[in-house]
């Protein structure tokens, strides 16, 4: 490749890293950015420093490559969902690193809805953990499509197959209760490389991709929703020029299924349909707009459009209501309200809404529905049903992603504290 | 055919939904624009976020007063071309009134004053969201910043009391008083601001590329000879072909010494560079959560 010509055909992955307190996932983030060589000399050296001065075990600690703020170099964790990038010539990675602490169920769920992928770090020495429980119900709960465990630390159970067998066995039998399609097992060394960049030496009986090939490879082109067409108006674009005179654009990113000029559609809630004249951008017009393009759709008539509306397919309506059944992940210290009125986002649209019926909390060590316990703190996971202002333009998030969520806000901080996946 | 984009597409897309969205749900939003290729990338993105009508917010510049004269030439025609609209808050103006002290001797630099300036003319023109070019692969600190970043009255960011910022969803609910700052190429990396730039031909300041320049050396540091400049005795000016990776200040801003003179031979010099951009940034060296404690204060 020629560096200046390769990126043109680049993909771009989103993955999200889950692992309990020691199970390596800093050690395997610098080792994927170490070995990729994406690591800088001078971030290198300093952290030679760091590992100094704080004492690590001689060899250089890979972990402080990820810690960002002081309060958690200093606490040796991390607090915060921290974002990271590396590339190889195939594609361009974004990682949310996420702090594995019971906690920070929040920051998992934060980095995983984004995501395209979630590794899951699990030690090789315990094998299926609460926690390896919990990070699976998130991924699956959260609709990532790929999830990677990695069986780390192979070193300390010497390379032993019977042991990486044992332990995909577990995890086959609990992913089996959970909505993930494509489950992959690599059994890994992150403190010595093993099958993290190179293939193990150590490990001939794996005949599988080390991490960084199926990272690489894993096909994410049919992730996105190309069925159910979804535009969700996020602002209008009238030049008011001699040029444009009578331009009138609706500005958006395609939330699902694919657009073409002359498709008749219908503008949610009016209900006035119309033809699309042409999807218009900067660059020319465009063909066919599919997620997650940012472009702007023109309308044969002249109808009233604006923020918060959506374009679809005459003959493939989203639910269009006010009330709406969802599993929320909680967010702040002040517990969820019953009858409790919030701000929503949804799409482009806001509103407000009421907490009508808290259904059950479900303990997401065992999976288990708490019907009788029906207090929501911070990072619980509950199916709540609230009633909203305005009709919202929904699908079951487990079919759309853009469609299907949704953030509530505490009215009286504006704080973003709860997060809705819609059933 | 195949549904999917490349990574520049993606983030291209990204980055003009933020932008859009920052339309939308503020009244009063600036670009702040500093003459670097990152801030020139985001006005380019803006462009493409609105056409045909204009950028519908003013591109704001704190000027320190020691900026590289090719970097204020590049603002103005920029701004002349496309008739957009161009505030200046400058540090010396803060200097003068007595609002900020200025440092003083060799390695003085007017970095840290910017915050005060920046602060103020958000104030003075009541800016809700300030939308920046910071990435989060330039330096840890920013690596856990949002796209989103909620600012108090004083402007402060606070880094353990961040919003969750989930999905697509951004949440721009405020108090009276307080703002916002705004990164809409957050998810790039240096390598894809260069690509991107070469794609879309986008020009830049001189700087940038391959020159002969006045230097001396300081701590390893290739720094611009210039009027701000004061230079030890044992400092001498020589003529090095150098060019510039960032672009900030004068005082705190070192180049590289390198051939690159086009985009495809700066493009070759990234990917095979060892070390950040920031690396020659001696704001950032001055401990080793100095971002983080500038940007505490209000940095953007």
């Amino acid at each position: 490749m020629s560096d200046t010509t390769g990126y043109l055909d680049m993909e771009l992955l989103r993955f999200t890293t889950a692992g309990s307190v020691d199970d390596g996932k800093s050690t395997l983030i610098g080792r994927l950015l170490y070995d990729s060589k994406a690591i800088f000399q001078d971030q290198m050296e300093a952290v030679e420093k760091a590992s100094k001065r704080i004492g690590g075990e001689g060899e250089v600690n890979l972990a402080l490559l990820t810690d960002g703020l002081r309060s958690e170099r200093e606490q040796g964790i991390t607090i915060d969902v921290a974002y990271r990038y590396f590339a190889t010539p195939k594609r361009k990675f974004i990682i949310a690193d996420t702090p594995g602490h019971i906690q920070y169920t929040r920051n998992m769920v934060t980095g995983a809805s984004t995501a395209n992928l979630a590794i899951i770090l699990v030690d090789a020495r315990h094998g299926l953990v609460e926690q390896t429980a919990r990070h699976s119900f998130i991924a699956s709960l959260l609709g990532i499509k790929h999830v990677i465990y990695c069986i780390n630390k192979m070193d300390l159970v010497e390379y032993s197959q019977e042991r990486y067998e044992e332990i995909k066995d577990q995890l086959d039998d609990f992913t089996s209760k959970l909505e993930i399609n494509d489950i992959r097992y690599i059994p890994i060394s992150a403190l010595f490389g093993d099958n993290v960049v190179d293939r193990s030496k150590k490990m001939d009986w794996y005949g599988g991709s080390t991490l960084l090939y199926t990272l690489e490879t894993v096909h994410i082109a049919s992730d996105a929703n190309h069925v159910d067409c979804r535009f969700p108006v996020q602002t209008v674009i009238r030049p008011q020029t001699t040029e444009f005179h009578d331009y009138r654009g609706y500005a958006g990113r395609v939330a699902g299924g694919v657009f073409k000029k002359g498709d008749e559609v219908i503008v949610l809630p009016s209900g006035f349909s119309s033809k699309i004249a042409k999807i218009d951008s900067f660059d020319g017009e465009i063909e066919e707009a599919f997620p997650p393009m940012s472009c702007t759709l023109l309308l044969e008539d002249d109808i009233d459009v604006s923020r918060g509306d959506m374009i679809v397919r005459v003959n493939n309506q989203p639910d269009v209501s006010q009330d709406h059944e969802m599993m929320v992940c909680w967010m702040s210290t002040r517990p969820l309200q019953l009858n409790g009125k919030y701000a929503v986002k949804h799409t482009s649209r806001s509103a407000r809404c009421i907490i009508k019926e808290i259904r059950y909390k479900v303990d997401i060590n065992s999976l288990h529905r708490l019907e009788d316990d029906k207090n929501i703190k911070m990072n619980d996971i509950a199916r709540i049903t609230i009633r909203t202002t305005v009709p919202l333009f929904t699908d079951r998030y487990q079919r759309n992603r853009n469609t299907g969520s949704i953030i509530l806000i505490d009215e009286s901080t504006n704080e973003t504290v709860g997060a809705g996946m819609i059933l | 055919m195949k549904y999917n984009l490349t990574h520049l597409k993606e983030l291209e897309s990204e980055a003009i939904f933020i932008i859009r969205e920052v339309v939308a749900q503020f009244d009063n939003p600036a670009l702040l624009f500093s003459g670097g290729k990152d801030s020139i990338v985001c006005y380019h993105l803006a462009k493409k976020a609105f056409w045909p009508a204009k950028i519908p917010f003013p591109l704001v510049h704190v000027d320190t007063g020691h900026n590289f004269s090719e970097t204020i030439a590049f603002r103005d025609s920029l701004v002349e071309k496309d008739g957009a609209e161009l505030i200046v808050g400058s540090v010396q103006d803060s200097i003068d009134q007595g609002k900020v002290v200025e440092e003083t001797g060799f390695n003085a630099s007017r970095n840290g004053l910017q915050t005060v300036t920046l602060l103020e003319t958000i104030e003075k023109h009541k800016f809700d969201a300030c939308m920046g070019g910071a990435r989060r692969d330039e330096e840890k600190a920013r690596a856990k910043e949002r796209f989103f970043s909620h600012r108090d009255e004083f402007g402060q960011w606070d880094p353990k009391n961040q919003r969750p910022e989930l999905w697509n969803l951004f949440n721009g609910m405020k108090n009276f008083g307080e703002n916002f700052r705004i990164f809409p190429i957050s998810n790039w990396t240096e390598m894809d601001v260069w690509q991107y730039i070469l794609h879309e031909n986008i020009d830049l300041p001189s700087l940038y590329f391959s020159h002969e320049r006045d230097v001396f050396i300081r701590e390893g540091v290739i720094y611009s000879d210039g009027e701000f400049m004061p230079k030890r005795p044992e400092e001498k000016i020589e003529k090095r072909i150098v060019r510039f990776r960032t672009i900030g200040d004068m005082t705190c801003t070192g180049a590289v010494e390198s051939p690159a003179d086009d985009l495809a031979k700066i493009i070759e010099e990234v990917a095979a560079t060892r070390t950040t951009e920031r690396g020659t940034r001696s704001d950032d060296k001055r401990s080793e959560a100095a971002m983080e404690d500038r940007k505490k204060e209000g940095y953007f």
